[in-house]
Formats: structure tokens, sequence, C-alpha cells
């Protein structure tokens, strides 16, 4: 199954572009031209990983990314900056970021990047449901319980 | 003068520093476009190699975006240039519709950022005078920065320049909320320095939503 991203960043010539790389490299792309539709999106489909850049207007990546690891804290999120500042970087992390790339960007580092988050992502994911089916068996009323 | 040169040195060395990030970040979305169009590029030549048919009208497309970015670049450059070429003489004649045009495509991004439109009403007449070109783009992006704040709801600022007699005038329009309190803000020590230094003065009809700045037509002697 193809890895779900969402692009988000202002510049609508740069998001057409790398949307069709990754669209050829097999990625399933959606793109988001400001934090508020990114946010509007994630609510009504699921994406594996978010690549976000930082500097928007309106709601800034910053911001975006608080959002989002408030309803959506599995999906993975790539942050995407013009300033090669470590600051921002971490700021990014703090907030519970995968990583971050300083544009403009070499695609197959992005895309090892991509591929890293989409395995961080799925395997918390098993983590969480084998932790739920072990609280299932291991419950007073469980009928999976040996006696 | 009573505001020491250290006040606005200091505040001169952000203010530089500023534009200069801000036109770096400019650039960098300018260079991250061409570079993914190059890719583009890249992958459809590796396509054609693999015998794939390749749409050479999308070819062309993607190098006229590349064009048109280097175009971007170069203007961003050009100012960048301008701006700090601002620097070179502590005094010298301005056209000071030229200037406005400069601080205005400067703040570009950080209006952008905040959406709101700058707009600059070509002067009827060229209009010029001799001080300190940077610290009068100083001031003018001081002024530019507080009236993107205050802009009312349809998020516009209009620039308009004006002579009269020797005093050249400023005027920064659609603005909201230029009370007292609001105007007291303003005059931090930087913004202070800057115009006395220019020998400019600002002020204020809250009624019509402007913010005037006046500068003396002739010269102003730097230092006293």
């Amino acid at each position: 199954m193809k890895t779900r991203i969402l692009l988000v960043d202002d510049e609508e010539q740069f998001v057409q572009a790398l949307s069709e790389r990754l669209t050829l490299r097999g990625y399933d792309v959606t793109t988001s031209l400001s934090g508020e539709d990114a946010l509007e999106k994630l609510k009504h489909y699921n994406y594996e990983v978010v690549i976000l850049d930082i500097a928007m207007p309106g709601l800034d990546g910053v911001t975006t990314l608080r959002e989002i690891k408030k309803f959506k804290p599995l999906t993975e999120v790539i942050m995407l900056t013009g300033h090669a500042t470590v600051e921002t970087a971490i700021e990014g992390m703090k907030l519970g970021a995968a990583d971050y790339l300083v544009k403009p960007c070499d695609t197959e580092e992005l895309m090892a990047k991509i591929n890293k988050a989409h395995q961080k992502k799925a395997g918390t994911e098993e983590r969480i449901r084998e932790a739920k089916v072990k609280d299932i068996i291991s419950s007073p009323r469980s009928v999976l319980k040996k006696k | 003068m009573k505001y020491a040169w250290d006040t606005l040195g200091e505040a001169g060395f952000q203010f530089f520093g500023k534009m200069s990030a801000s036109i770096s970040h400019e650039i960098k979305n300018a260079l991250a476009i061409m570079n993914e169009n190059a890719g583009l590029l890249e992958d459809y030549a590796s396509m054609g190699e693999k015998g794939i048919s390749v749409d050479l009208q999308r070819l062309k497309s993607l190098a006229g975006n590349v064009r048109i970015q280097i175009q971007r670049a170069d203007e961003i450059v050009r100012n960048m240039n301008r701006f700090a070429h601002s620097v070179d003489r502590s005094e010298n004649a301005i056209e000071v519709g030229e200037l406005l045009a400069l601080m205005t495509a400067l703040a570009h991004r950080s209006a952008t950022m905040q959406g709101v439109t700058l707009k600059l009403k070509p002067p009827q007449k060229l209009v010029t005078i001799t001080t300190n070109q940077f610290f009068l783009e100083h001031l003018i992006w001081l002024f530019l920065e507080f009236s993107m704040d205050k802009t009312g709801c349809d998020k516009i600022v209009e620039l308009i320049l004006e002579k009269e007699g020797s005093a050249v005038r400023i005027i920064f329009t659609g603005l909201i909320g230029l009370q007292p309190p609001t105007m007291d803000s303003f005059q931090t020590d930087a913004a202070k320095a800057l115009l006395e230094a220019i020998g400019a003065k600002v002020s204020a009809d809250s009624g019509k939503g402007e913010l005037v700045v006046t500068l003396s037509g002739g010269e102003k002697p730097l230092g006293s």
C-alpha cells in the first residue's frame, strides 16, 4: 500500500513540483497551501507522514504541528525550513516532529526520512495493537484467559 | 544630538540583520522551487531513457518555471544589493519614491506572512531629499511594521508620497486604533533616535486612519 503523505507549504509551485516528484516515486500525495487547510484535511483523512513548512502565513508550521499532535498524535511530521537554524529544528523536535530538512532539500534524503517516519508510525501502531490485545487477554472477564 | 549614536547603531545592526534574514529566506524559497523543477526535468529525462513517452510541453513548462524563479531571485538580489549600498554614504540625495518602492518590496514577505497587502500610490512627480538613506529606510521599515499591525479589516496599507513646499510627507493609510496609547508604543528609543537623526516628525490622524511622517525637504546636518 502506498504511503499517504500530506505536503504543506504556502509556495504553490514548490508544492506542485515536489508532489509530482514524490508521486512518480510511488507515494500517495495530497497537498495543502496552509496550516488551516492541512488541519481540515487531517480531520477527515489519515496520513502516515506530513511534510510541513515552518514559515507560512496564518497558522505557521510550529503551531500547525502542535495542533496535529493534539488530535493525530501518531501522525509523523517532517519539518521543512528555509532557515538553517538549530533552534527551529529543536523546537519542532520538542513538539514531536520526527525530523527536519533545510530547503532546498535533496529528494533522496527526504524519501529516506519519509520512509523512516512511516516505519516509526507503523511500529508505534503495532505496539498499541499488541498492548490492547494483551489488555483484553489479561482482563478478568476475558474468555481467552486460561483457567 | 540627544540620542547617542549607539542607539542608532545597535538598532541599525538589528534592522540590517532582520532584512538579511528575510531576504535569504525569500531566496531559499526560489531556490527550492528551482531545485524541484530541475529534479522533475531529471526524472522525465530518466523516463525518456527507459523508453517511456514524455510530454515535451511538460518539459518546456518545467524549464519555464525555473526561468520564472531565476527572475524572481534576481529581483530579490537586486533589491538586496540596493539595500546593502544604502550604508555607503552618511548623506546623499535620495529619490523618495524609489526608496519607498524598495522598502515595500523588502517588506513584501513580512506583509504576506501577516496577510497584509502593501500598496504604493505612484507619486505625481519626483521627490528628492538629502539625508542618511539607511536611517530613512530604517524609519520607513518601523512605520511599515507598525502599520501592518494596525491595519483595518481589509488588511491593506497604502503609502502615499506628497510634497508641500519644502516638506515631504509619507502617509500610511488604512490604519485603525491610532489613539495616544498606541502611538506611545510606537515611540521606541530607536524610532525617536531615527526621527531626530533625519529631522523627521510623525503625526497620526485617527479619524482618517493615517500615520504621517514629515521629512524636511532640505539638508539636515547629522549630529546637530
